[in-house]
C-alpha cells in the first residue's frame, strides 16, 4: 500500500517537474496539475495510510485506530485553491496566446 | 485589552473582505462610488491598525490572541496580534491608502474590478500577518496571490501578460512547495498551530526531527521565493516593473511578507532547543548573494522600473542577511530598515510613472504604459478633477532626490538612520577590544556598497531624466498623483524625526520575538469566552 502510494506520488511529481520545464504553456499547465495531484496524495499520506477506518470518534474505540481527519480537511482546501489558481493560470495562458500569437512561455517563438 | 476592543483584531481582515464583496454589487460604470467605498475601507484600516499599534505598545500584557469560532488554541484557528504584526498592519494600511489614491487618477479605470481585487489583496496580506496557524497562512497567502495575479494583469498588454504568466507559474509552484512543507511538519509534529508547534519541537524524536526540518526547509523555500532571495528571484524585477504604478506600489509590501514570515517562524520555532539556528546559514549566504545580485542589477538597469525592482532585491537581501546573523540589536535596526525601505520603494514605483510620462523615447516599460493611457484617455472626461501642477518638474525632482537619498542611505532621511542603526550594531557585536568577525565585515561592506550603487544609478537616472530631457516636455501630473508619493516620503521624514520612539518600538518588538515563550504561553492559555448567559459551557448553550 505504502509502496503503491509512494510510487504514484513519485511518478506524478517526476512527470510534473519535467513538464513545467517545457517551453510550451500547455505542457506547463498540465505539469502544474500533475504536481498538485501528487501534493494532494502526499498530504493524504502524511496522516498515515490506513484502510477501513473512518475519521469519526466513537465511544470505547481508542483514538489510535482512527484515521486522522486533519489531512483530509487540508486536502479539500488545497484542491479548491489549486483548481481556482490553475483555472486563473489557464485564462492568462489563453490571453498570452491571443496577444503574442504563440504558445511559447516567453511569447518569443518564431511565428508559424 | 478587553471588551469590544478585542474584536478589533479581526477588523483588518473583515473590513476589506466585506467591502470587496460589497463592491461586486456596483456596476463598473459607478466608478466614483466604488472608489469612495474602497478608499473609506483603507482609511478605516489605517485607523484600526493605529489603534492596534497603540494597544500593543501600551503597558498591557501580551493579550492579542483572538480565538476564531471560540475554539481553544490547538484545535481552532487563532489570530495573534503582537508588536510585529501590528507594525506590519499599519505599514500595509498606509501603503494601501497611498496606492489607492494614486490609482484614482486613471489606473483604476483601465480594467474591471480593480477595487475588489485591491481589497482582497489587503485581506490576504492582513490575514497572513495576523494568523497563528500554518495552514491558515497558506489560505491567506493564496488569497493574496490570487488577487495579486489579477492586479498584475490590470491594464493588460502583451508585456504584462508575459510577466504575469511567469509570475503565476513561479508562485503556483511555490504554493505546492508550501503544501509539501506544511504537510511534512504536520506529519512529524502533529499540529499546525504555530505556538503549539514551537512548544512541541523540543520533544520530537531525533529520527523524525530530520523530516520536520526538511519540511521547514521546503516551507522556507516557498517564503524565500516570495521574499526574492537569489536564485529564486528572477521573476521579481520583471513582474514588478511590468505592473501598473499603484499596483507595484502595493506589491512593495508583498516581498516583505515573505521576510515577515521567515522572521516570525525562525524566531518562534528555531530560536532555542535542539533545532536552534536551523537555516540561519542559508539566510546569511542567500542574503549575501541576493544583495550582490541586486546591486549588480541596480547598476545595470536602464529602465527606472527595473531599477526599482532590483532595489526590492537589495532590500530583501539586506534583511535576509541580518536574519541570518540573528542578533537582537542588528535585527531591530533591520526592522526600521524594513519600514523605511518599503515606504521608499513604494513611493519610488509610483514616482517613476510620473517621471517617465515626460519621456517620449526610451524605456520599454513606457511603451506599455503609453498604450494603456491611450485607451484610458478616450473615455475619461471625469478625471480632470485635479489641476496640472505648475513647477511639476521641480516637485518631481525633489521627490526623486528624496528617493535616491533614502535608497542609498545618505543622511538626513530615515534610510540613513536605519542603515546606521544596523551598521553600528554590527560593529558593536564584538566585545570591547575584540574586532568584529570576518562575516560581519563582509556584511558591513556589502551594505555600504549597495548604498553606493543605488546612489550611482539614481544620480545617473536623475541626470538623464531631469537635466537632459531632449524635448523638454513637462509631464502632465495630477495633484492626486503626486500627493500620495509626497505622503509616503513625508512618512519617512516623520520616521526620521521620531527615530527615537521608533527604534524603541523595534527594540521591544525584537525582544518579545526572541523570547518565544511569551507568544507560546499567550496562545496556549487564551481563554475561551463563556456562553452569553454566563452558564458553564456544557455544549447546550443555544436554546
Amino acid at each position: 500500500m505504502e509502496l503503491v502510494l509512494a510510487t504514484a506520488i513519485g511518478v506524478m511529481t517526476g512527470c510534473g517537474v519535467w513538464l513545467i520545464l517545457r517551453p510550451r504553456t500547455y505542457q506547463v499547465i498540465v505539469g502544474l496539475s500533475l504536481l498538485s495531484y501528487a501534493v494532494n496524495l502526499f498530504i493524504f499520506g502524511v496522516g498515515g495510510v490506513k484502510t477501513n477506518v473512518p475519521p469519526i470518534l466513537v465511544d470505547g474505540v481508542p483514538t489510535s485506530t482512527l484515521a486522522d481527519p486533519v489531512p483530509q480537511a487540508l486536502v479539500l482546501t488545497a484542491i479548491v485553491i489549486g483548481f481556482a489558481t490553475t483555472a486563473l493560470f489557464l485564462v492568462v495562458l489563453l490571453a498570452s496566446r491571443g496577444l503574442t500569437g504563440t504558445d511559447h512561455v516567453d511569447g518569443r517563438n518564431e511565428p508559424k | 485589552m478587553s471588551g469590544w476592543t478585542h474584536h478589533l483584531i479581526i477588523a483588518p481582515i473583515l473590513v476589506p473582505l466585506v467591502v470587496a464583496a460589497l463592491l461586486l454589487f456596483f456596476d463598473e460604470r459607478q466608478r466614483v462610488v466604488k472608489a469612495m467605498i474602497s478608499l473609506a475601507s483603507t482609511l478605516i484600516l489605517v485607523v484600526v491598525s493605529l489603534a492596534l499599534l497603540r494597544i500593543e505598545s501600551g503597558p498591557n500584557d501580551f493579550d492579542g490572541v483572538y480565538l476564531l469560532g471560540n475554539w481553544a488554541a490547538p484545535f481552532g484557528i487563532v489570530l495573534v496580534l503582537d508588536a510585529l504584526s501590528a507594525l506590519m498592519l499599519l505599514l500595509t494600511a498606509l501603503l494601501s491608502v497611498a496606492a489607492l489614491v494614486f490609482s484614482l487618477a486613471r489606473w483604476h479605470a483601465v480594467g474591471a474590478h480593480f477595487h475588489t481585487m485591491f481589497q482582497l489583496l489587503l485581506v490576504g496580506l492582513n490575514g497572513a500577518f495576523l494568523t497563528g496557524d500554518l495552514f491558515n497562512l497558506f489560505v491567506f497567502f493564496e488569497v493574496m496571490l490570487a488577487s495579486s495575479y489579477g492586479l498584475l494583469l490590470h491594464g493588460s498588454g502583451p508585456l504584462r501578460v508575459k510577466a504575469g504568466m511567469h509570475y503565476i507559474a513561479v508562485n503556483l509552484a511555490a504554493a505546492l512547495l508550501f503544501l509539501i512543507g506544511v504537510s511534512l511538519i504536520y506529519g512529524t509534529a502533529g499540529t499546525l498551530n504555530m505556538a503549539d508547534l514551537a512548544a512541541r519541537i523540543p520533544d520530537i524524536e531525533p529520527d523524525r526531527r530530520m523530516l520536520m526540518e526538511a519540511g521547514a526547509g521546503v516551507l522556507g523555500i516557498a517564503f524565500l521565493i516570495k521574499a526574492g532571495m537569489w536564485p529564486l528571484c528572477f521573476w521579481l524585477p520583471t513582474a514588478y516593473s511590468a505592473a501598473s504604478a499603484p499596483v507595484a506600489g502595493i506589491f512593495a509590501i508583498m516581498s516583505k511578507l515573505g521576510i515577515y514570515i521567515i522572521l516570525r517562524l525562525t524566531m518562534l520555532l528555531f530560536g532555542e532547543g535542539p533545532s536552534a539556528g536551523f537555516g540561519a546559514d542559508v539566510l546569511l549566504y542567500g542574503g549575501i548573494a541576493t544583495i550582490i545580485f541586486g546591486t549588480i542589477g541596480v547598476l545595470a538597469s536602464q529602465a527606472l522600473g527595473r531599477l526599482a525592482g532590483f532595489s526590492v532585491l537589495v532590500s530583501s537581501g539586506t534583511l535576509l542577511m541580518v536574519l541570518g546573523i540573528n542578533d537582537g540589536a542588528i535585527s531591530s535596526g533591520a526592522l526600521l530598515y524594513l519600514v523605511s525601505s518599503t515606504l521608499t520603494i513604494s513611493a519610488f514605483f509610483m514616482l517613476i510613472e510620473l517621471v517617465e510620462r515626460g519621456q517620449d523615447a526610451g524605456a520599454i516599460v513606457l511603451a506599455v504604459t503609453m498604450e494603456a493611457y491611450g485607451d484610458a484617455d478616450e473615455d475619461e472626461p471625469e478625471e480632470g478633477d485635479g489641476v496640472t501642477m505648475p513647477g511639476t518638474m521641480a516637485i518631481l525632482g525633489i521627490c526623486f532626490a528624496a528617493c535616491g537619498i533614502l535608497l542609498s542611505g545618505l543622511p538626513p532621511l530615515s534610510g540613513f538612520i536605519a542603515k546606521f542603526a544596523m551598521l553600528s550594531a554590527m560593529m558593536g557585536t564584538g566585545a570591547i577590544g575584540v574586532p568584529p568577525t570576518a562575516t560581519v565585515w563582509v556584511l558591513v561592506i556589502l551594505v555600504i556598497l549597495s548604498g553606493i550603487a543605488a546612489l550611482i544609478s539614481m544620480t545617473r537616472a536623475g541626470i538623464r531624466t531631469f537635466w537632459s530631457s531632449l524635448e523638454g516636455t513637462v509631464p502632465r501630473v495630477l495633484v492626486i498623483e503626486i500627493v500620495p508619493v509626497m505622503f509616503l516620503l513625508f512618512l519617512t521624514l516623520a520616521l526620521t524625526v521620531q527615530a527615537g520612539p521608533a527604534m524603541q518600538y523595534m527594540d521591544t518588538t525584537i525582544r518579545t520575538l526572541s523570547n518565544p515563550k511569551i507568544y507560546i504561553d499567550a496562545v496556549r492559555n487564551a481563554a475561551v469566552v463563556p456562553d452569553y448567559d454566563g452558564a458553564a459551557s456544557t455544549g447546550t448553550g443555544s436554546k
